[in-house]
């Protein structure tokens, strides 16, 4: 068997490792947050009746390893549990009749469209931060290279939703563009998705080209000390094709980290710009939930965080093992 | 080696050149008003200790200044036009096509990323010289003249997957694919090992020659130069020192620089005859983790108060055997006895004065002293550990060790940085005597250091045994080295000890056969050494 396959099955089964971890942190954690579903629901009118039959009914009753074997077991097979609330007060004496939804009937819409505006916003922003960086690099030290540093950091500077505001004032304000609610549902065609979506995937392309193009220029400037680079040039080839053939191919590693880095956090860290846009995503969700004290909800909410970061971060592994021909060529 | 080169034209001539770089925000000469010539097909050897300015003109006879550097000064001709006043564009036409350099470390000069036939072809492909396919057939017969193995797939391979000598040699090959007027070797030979060493030393004069090409060959090995080059300039601190045919440099260094060039090699030790043993290591066998051994049945024995020295090419187990007498790595199997008394394997059982009668020197003292740490904190840090020193007797036991090293007190508050590398090895020798330590390892401890300064550190290490009976153990893969200092010799070869006795005897045939091999491919400074020790290589096939 190639070396190479070996160490990818290594790294998914630390994958699934760090999965399991993450589940038990989540569950255990949640456990311990204060405040309480049942007594919150079941208000002042409460008995310690209602509260115990209540209790039953979401198993609560049950301690906290046979609750988790469950959940974990239920989440491994796609069953993330029904949510607390939609059920109330009045049903805790008739269970039958719960109105509970499954935690993956809500997630499943809530993150297609985290993920649609993740994805529109990585097809904006990666090649863009891409391209600057490597420009930047090619012209280091120019007019150019500073002005793009300069912007790039002046746009990581502030708060995003600041950055959203403006965007509104201008694009949907004073240029009355693009509209400054992205309240999509389930049945919006995919165009007009896009064109709700406009705004905050403009929003997150400002605050993450920064950093993915801050970086593609230092991986790239650092190797052009190296005497390979030196080599290049005297062999007499122009400076682009120094830096995209000699450089470029050995500093894809530290780019795809910072690459995988900046899209895990446009799925699971951007509830500012969904509460500014309105945006049904996971994180209006997940915030919501935890007020509510949903816990099944948050918990899958987490889950779901953490294996996207998991994922993310196996292929910018996978993809550092790939371009580097040491691990992928052996003697 | 033809030295009638009179009726060949002017190839490339440099006037005045002057070089400066920055460093510590000002402008420091490099290069000052230094003049060179070549002519067609001749080899002209630039020698030199390192800082003496060899590369940065090596490069600057192809027009080009490392980044942080300038031209503030005369002229580069070739072919009646100045590089010194072309622009990039016109420079770049240059190089790749009648320029080409082959770099000192080909490890680090070729790009890990690409196969090696195309970066073999590149320059060619990239100015448009020819074909791919008929560039790749040429590079095949290039490798086959450089007597690469398998030259038609060798190619194929990304640099990692081929050894140090190969590269080098893919690297000459490399160079040579755009036929140029003009190749540019920088310290070709210097990283590798002394038997690697000739052959590629042979396929780098073979192919100049038959190809007629001219060559600038940068070293600082006198020896080596020697064998390459038809004319040698002499090199120091971006000065020219003097030049001349290589011949008349040999027998007749008129400047006093160059005749010191050679001075390690006339230090002389007597070979003094110990029986008293301080330490002997017995059927040792050793290796990293799980991987081969490295260590095979190694026994060595190193008299009280002489020194012993272990030659061997790299990876022959050299430094391996130090880490195991230090008990930085256990032993599989084998014993190790200190003063006839048995030394516990692991270092974190060994009892404080056990670790003390112990020290160690590193190859490189850059990266072995702190450089947040005075040279205060580096010499005493082994008074207060093993002598519980402190205070006024610290301070004054810190200057007699740096006087007993040859530096006065000044260097006291002194960081790493603010030390040249000679210095830094000698605070590095005052840190192991601080402890005063019965034997010291000194692995690799002049290998990174020019010649002069090389045979200072010698001749104090030499005095300082004299003066407090310290044994050595001295590590090293030059024989020069080894002439100089030891008593007896131990040579080493893929783990293996090939065999151990007094100087004399290790030194004077009958040899086993990797030992002459070892000792036959030390370059000597008869220009017609490579040639006879070719001959008498085939000779045997």
């Amino acid at each position: 068997m190639h070396p190479i396959i070996a160490t990818l099955i290594k790294r998914i089964g630390l994958g699934f490792v760090s999965l399991f971890f993450v589940s038990l942190i989540i569950f255990s954690s949640l456990n311990l947050l204060p405040g309480d579903f049942v007594e919150a629901v079941l208000g002042q009118s409460r008995t310690e009746e209602t509260v115990a039959t209540f209790r039953k009914e979401l198993g609560l009753d049950k301690p906290f390893h046979i609750r988790y074997v469950k959940w974990l077991s239920a989440a491994v097979q796609g069953d993330l549990g029904s949510t607390f609330s939609g059920r109330n007060a009045s049903y805790a004496n008739q269970p039958q009749q719960s109105t509970a939804r499954t935690v993956t009937g809500l997630l499943k819409p809530r993150l297609y469209n985290t993920f649609f505006l993740a994805a529109m916003t990585a097809l904006i922003a990666v090649p863009l931060s891409l391209f600057l960086g490597i420009t930047a690099a090619l012209y280091r030290n120019t007019f150019y290279d500073r002005t793009v540093n300069a912007s790039a950091l002046a746009t990581i500077s502030m708060p995003e939703f600041f950055v959203a505001y403006i965007l509104i004032i201008c694009l949907a304000s004073i240029y009355q563009i693009f509209p400054s609610l992205s309240n999509v549902t389930a049945s919006t065609p995919f165009f007009e998705r896009v064109y709700l979506s406009i705004l905050p995937a403009l929003t997150l392309t400002l605050v993450t080209v920064a950093h993915m193009m801050r970086m593609t220029r230092a991986a790239i400037i650092n190797l052009l000390s190296s005497p390979y680079i030196e080599m290049a040039q005297l062999k007499g080839l122009s400076r682009s094709k120094v830096i995209l053939e000699h450089a470029l191919p050995n500093a894809w590693a530290p780019i795809a980290n910072i690459i995988a880095f900046n899209l895990a956090y446009l799925i699971v860290g951007v509830v500012v710009v969904e509460v500014v846009f309105v945006y049904p995503g996971v994180g209006q969700l997940m915030v919501d939930s935890v007020i509510k004290r949903d816990i099944p909800v948050v918990q899958g909410c987490a889950l779901v965080f953490a294996l996207t970061y998991i994922l993310l971060n196996l292929i910018a592994d996978v993809i550092s093992i790939i371009t580097n021909p040491r691990l992928l060529y052996p003697k | 080696m033809s030295t009638n080169n009179t009726d060949s034209s002017i190839l490339l001539e440099m006037k005045n050149v002057s070089i400066e770089g920055y460093s510590d925000e000002s402008w420091h000469p490099i290069i000052n008003q230094v003049d060179l010539s070549i002519r067609r097909g001749e080899v002209l050897g630039l020698i030199g200790e390192s800082g003496a300015g060899k590369s940065t003109l090596g490069l600057a006879a192809m027009g080009f200044v490392r980044s942080g550097c300038r031209f503030t000064g005369g002229s580069v001709l070739f072919n009646g036009k100045d590089l010194t006043k072309m622009n990039e564009r016109e420079k770049q036409k240059l190089w790749g096509t009648k320029f080409s350099y082959v770099a000192q470390s080909a490890a680090a000069a070729f790009n890990p990323a690409h196969r090696l036939i195309n970066q073999t072809i590149e320059a060619s492909v990239s100015h448009g010289i020819g074909k791919q396919d008929q560039l790749q057939r040429e590079a095949i017969k290039l490798y086959r003249e450089m007597q690469l193995p398998n030259p038609e797939e060798i190619g194929d391979r990304y640099p990692h997957q081929v050894s140090g000598g190969q590269l080098q040699r893919t690297m000459t090959a490399m160079a040579m694919t755009s036929k140029p007027d003009l190749i540019i070797f920088d310290e070709p030979t210097t990283a590798l090992d002394v038997t690697t060493q000739v052959n590629v030393l042979a396929t780098i004069r073979n192919i100049v020659k038959e190809h007629n090409t001219a060559a600038i060959y940068i070293t600082h090995d006198l020896a080596v130069v020697a064998q390459m080059a038809d004319r040698i300039q002499v090199l120091r601190y971006g000065d020219t020192i003097e030049e001349s045919e290589t011949n008349n440099m040999l027998k007749t260094p008129k400047e006093d620089y160059t005749k010191s060039l050679w001075a390690v090699r006339s230090i002389k030790k007597k070979e003094k005859k110990t029986t008293d043993s301080i330490l002997s290591i017995e059927n040792v066998d050793a290796s990293y983790g799980s991987g081969p051994k490295v260590l095979q049945n190694v026994s060595i024995n190193v008299p009280k108060g002489g020194t012993v020295a272990i030659v061997g090419e790299s990876g022959s187990g050299k430094s391996t055997t130090a880490r195991v007498i230090t008990g930085l790595l256990p032993p599989q199997k084998g014993r190790i006895f200190f003063e006839g008394k048995k030394l516990e394997a692991n270092l974190d059982e060994r009892s404080k004065e056990n670790l003390r009668r112990i020290q160690m020197i590193y190859q490189s003292p850059d990266t072995s002293m702190n450089p947040r740490h005075t040279v205060k904190d580096i010499v005493g840090r082994p008074l207060e550990f093993y002598h519980n020193m402190k205070g006024n007797e610290y301070s004054k036991r810190v200057i007699e060790l740096l006087n007993l090293i040859e530096l006065d007190e000044s260097f006291i508050d002194r960081l790493p940085s603010e030390l040249s590398g000679g210095q830094k090895q000698r605070i590095c020798i005052a840190r192991a005597l601080a402890a005063e330590p019965e034997l010291i390892i000194c692995d690799e401890v002049t290998s990174a250091l020019d010649q002069i300064v090389q045979e200072g550190i010698l001749k104090l290490l030499l005095r300082l045994q004299s003066e407090f009976n310290i044994s050595y153990i001295f590590i090293t893969h030059d024989i020069a080295t080894v002439k100089a200092i030891s008593d007896e010799v131990v040579v080493m070869h893929n783990g293996y000890v090939v065999e151990q006795g007094m100087k004399s005897k290790i030194f004077s045939p009958p040899h086993p056969d990797y030992t002459k091999l070892l000792l036959s491919s030390v370059p000597e400074m008869d220009p017609k050494w490579l040639t006879k020790i070719l001959s008498s290589q085939k000779s045997k096939y």
